[in-house]
C-alpha cells in the first residue's frame, strides 16, 4: 500500500481538478444554452411548486412527480413537450404542455382552462385518442397531476385560468328545438366538416389539420358504441360547452359570440338526433315524429342575429 | 446671453432639427428567378363566393407585379430604432370578403386592436396559429359585428379558415411602429425617420427575409431596394 502514496496525492490533485471543472461546467453550460437557439436535447424543466384547487382538493406539483414520470411521460414527455417515446405511434398526437393549449376547457377560446377542466379530462379520457380513462388514480392524484403539468408552461405563472361561461338551465327538448337546431347547424357551416348527418364526412373535412399541422379528422356523431362518446363530457352541458368554447388547437372553433344560449340549446338538442346509435330523449321524441325533422319556419325575431333578444322564444311554443 | 440660456436653445434648435430633419427610407421589393404558380381557386364548395369572382381568383403566397415585382413583404425597422411604445391609433381591419383574406398581410404594431370583420353571406372561422402568441378560434357568421383582437408578443402568425381551406393570410405583429407592406408594384415607404442607423427587415411568407443597413442623417430620402430569389414550387 505504501507504494501507492504518491499516487495519491496525484490523485487528490486530479480529484480538485476534477472538482473546478464540474463547477465550471456547472456554472458555464446553462448560461450559455440560453443565448444560443434549441438545438439538440432541451434542457430539463426546472421543477416549481405550483397548486391546483378542485372542490376541496389541493393538488401539489411535488406529489404529482411521481406519477407523472410513470404514468404519463411515455407519451407527454419527461419536458411535457409531448414528444415521448410512444408519441410518434400516436394519432391525435398528445397534448403538448409547454404551450398550455387544451381543448376540453369551460373557458373561452384562448383561456387557460380552470383546474376542475382538466382534473376532469384526466378522469373521462378522451375518446377517439390514446387517451385512457384515469379513473384508477385517486382523486388527490388526478389534483397533483394537474399542479405537476403546469410546471410546464411559462402561462400558468403569468396568467389565472379563464372565467368559466354560464351554462343557462336547459329548456325541455321538442320537436322544434330539434327542427331550430338542424337550422342552425347548416346556418353556422357545422355541416362543412361534420357532414350534413354529422358523419365527419363534411367537404371540408379532409383538409383538415390541427395546431401542429397534423391531420385530424372532425368528429363523427353518428359512430357506433363508444366512438360516439364526445370528447369533453356526455352530458348536454359538456356539448353546450364544446362548441361554445371550441375545442382549441384544433379546426373547431368558438361559438360563444355567434350563438345566443337558447338557440345553443336547440342545436344542442339537434345534435343528440345525430348520434344515431344512442339513447336519448332527443332520440326518443324524434322516434314519435316517425323520425322526421320538421323544416325550420323563422321567426320574426331572427334568432340568428346576435343582437336579437333570444328570450323571446318560447320553449315548448309549437308550431 | 448666460451659458444656460444657450444651452437650452441649443437644445430646442436640436430637437426642432431632429423633428424637421425625417428620413425617408422607400424603395421596391422584387424578386429573381421563376415563381411558383399560383393555381386558380376552386371555390364552388361555396356557391356566394365563388360567384364574386367572375374570374377565379389565385391563390395568394406569391403576388407579383410588372418588371418583377413582389407585393405582401412586409419591410420593418428591426433595429436601431427604440421602439418608443406608441401604438398606432389609425384602425386597422381585416377583411373576409369572396372568401379571401384582405389585406393577405396585416401588419400591425404590438399590443395594437385590430378588427376582423366577415363582409361574407357565409360563416367563417378565423384561425391563426401563433407559436408565442395565445392561441385562438373564433366563428365569425354573416352579419356579425367585426371581432376586435391584439397580440402582445412580436411573431408572424398564418391565418387560417378551416370551413374554407383555400383562405390563408398572414398578421405581422411587429415591435416597431415604422413598418410597410408592399404593394402595387412592389413598392414600400418608411418615412417619419429620426436620423440614425437602422437595419431593415423585409420578410416574405414564402421566400423568407432579408436584412439591410442605412444611415438617415437628415432630412433626406434614402432608396433601399430588395431583391428575393423566387423558389420554383
Amino acid at each position: 500500500m505504501t507504494s501507492l502514496k504518491p499516487m495519491r496525492s496525484i490523485g487528490v490533485t486530479f480529484f480538485a481538478a476534477m472538482l473546478g471543472l464540474l463547477f465550471v461546467a456547472g456554472f458555464v453550460t446553462p448560461a450559455s444554452a440560453q443565448d444560443e437557439p434549441a438545438v439538440g436535447p432541451k434542457p430539463p424543466v426546472p421543477f416549481r411548486n405550483t397548486e391546483s384547487h378542485v372542490g376541496d382538493i389541493t393538488g401539489h406539483s411535488a406529489d404529482g412527480k411521481l406519477p407523472y414520470r410513470r404514468y404519463c411521460a411515455g407519451c407527454h414527455g419527461d419536458y411535457g413537450d409531448a414528444n415521448g417515446e410512444n408519441a410518434v405511434w400516436l394519432d391525435p398526437k398528445p397534448r403538448d404542455f409547454t404551450i398550455a393549449t387544451f381543448k376540453c376547457r369551460s373557458t373561452l377560446t384562448g383561456t387557460l382552462p380552470t383546474d376542475q377542466d382538466l382534473f376532469n379530462t384526466i378522469g373521462r379520457g378522451l375518446t377517439n385518442s390514446n387517451m385512457p380513462i384515469w379513473n384508477t388514480f385517486s382523486k388527490q392524484e388526478r389534483a397533483d397531476l394537474v399542479a405537476y403539468i403546469k410546471i410546464f408552461s411559462p402561462r400558468w405563472e403569468k396568467e389565472k385560468a379563464g372565467v368559466p361561461i354560464t351554462v343557462p338551465a336547459e329548456p325541455p327538448v321538442t320537436l322544434e328545438s330539434i327542427s331550430h337546431g338542424q337550422a342552425l347547424f347548416a346556418k353556422l357551416e357545422c355541416w362543412k366538416c361534420h357532414g350534413l348527418h354529422g358523419e365527419g364526412d363534411g367537404p371540408s373535412a379532409s383538409t383538415l389539420t390541427d395546431s401542429k399541422d397534423n391531420p385530424i379528422r372532425p368528429f363523427n356523431f353518428a359512430a357506433a358504441g363508444n366512438d360516439s362518446r364526445f370528447k369533453c363530457g356526455s352530458t348536454n352541458q359538456d356539448i353546450y360547452k364544446i362548441f361554445m368554447t371550441g375545442v382549441d388547437g384544433t379546426p373547431m372553433p368558438s361559438f360563444a359570440d355567434v350563438i345566443q344560449p337558447n338557440d345553443a340549446w336547440d342545436l344542442v338538442h339537434f345534435l343528440r338526433t345525430l348520434q344515431v346509435h344512442r339513447k336519448s330523449r332527443e332520440n326518443d321524441i324524434l322516434m314519435a315524429a316517425h323520425g322526421v325533422i320538421p323544416p325550420y319556419v323563422e321567426k320574426k325575431t331572427g334568432s340568428l342575429a346576435p343582437a336579437a333578444s333570444a328570450n323571446e322564444k318560447v320553449p315548448g311554443g309549437g308550431q | 446671453m448666460s451659458n444656460k440660456r444657450f444651452s437650452l436653445v441649443l437644445m430646442m434648435v436640436l430637437v426642432a432639427s431632429s423633428a424637421m430633419f425625417a428620413g425617408t427610407v422607400s424603395g421596391k421589393v422584387t424578386y429573381t428567378g421563376t415563381p411558383a404558380h399560383m393555381k386558380p381557386i376552386d371555390m364552388s364548395k361555396e356557391p356566394s363566393c365563388a360567384k364574386q369572382h367572375p374570374t377565379p381568383i389565385t391563390s395568394e403566397t406569391v403576388v407579383t407585379g410588372a418588371n418583377d415585382a413582389l407585393d405582401n413583404v412586409v419591410v420593418y425597422i428591426s433595429s436601431g430604432a427604440p421602439d418608443d411604445g406608441q401604438i398606432p391609433t389609425q384602425a386597422i381591419t381585416y377583411v373576409q370578403k369572396g372568401c379571401q383574406y384582405i389585406p393577405h398581410v396585416l401588419a400591425m404594431h404590438v399590443d395594437q386592436e385590430f378588427a376582423i370583420a366577415n363582409d361574407d353571406q357565409t360563416s367563417h372561422n378565423i384561425h391563426p396559429h401563433p407559436t408565442v402568441n395565445i392561441e385562438w378560434n373564433l366563428s365569425q357568421q354573416a352579419g356579425s359585428p367585426p371581432i376586435k383582437k391584439k397580440y402582445d408578443k412580436p411573431e408572424f402568425i398564418p391565418v387560417q379558415c378551416n370551413i374554407h381551406p383555400w383562405m390563408h393570410g398572414w398578421f405581422a405583429v411587429l415591435k416597431t411602429s415604422h413598418y410597410d407592406v408592399s404593394k402595387d408594384g412592389g413598392d414600400f415607404k418608411l418615412p417619419n425617420l429620426p436620423p440614425g442607423k437602422y437595419t431593415i427587415t423585409a420578410w416574405h411568407e414564402s421566400y423568407g427575409t432579408q436584412t439591410a443597413d442605412v444611415t438617415i442623417s437628415g432630412n433626406e430620402t434614402k432608396e433601399v431596394n430588395f431583391s428575393f430569389k423566387a423558389k420554383p414550387y
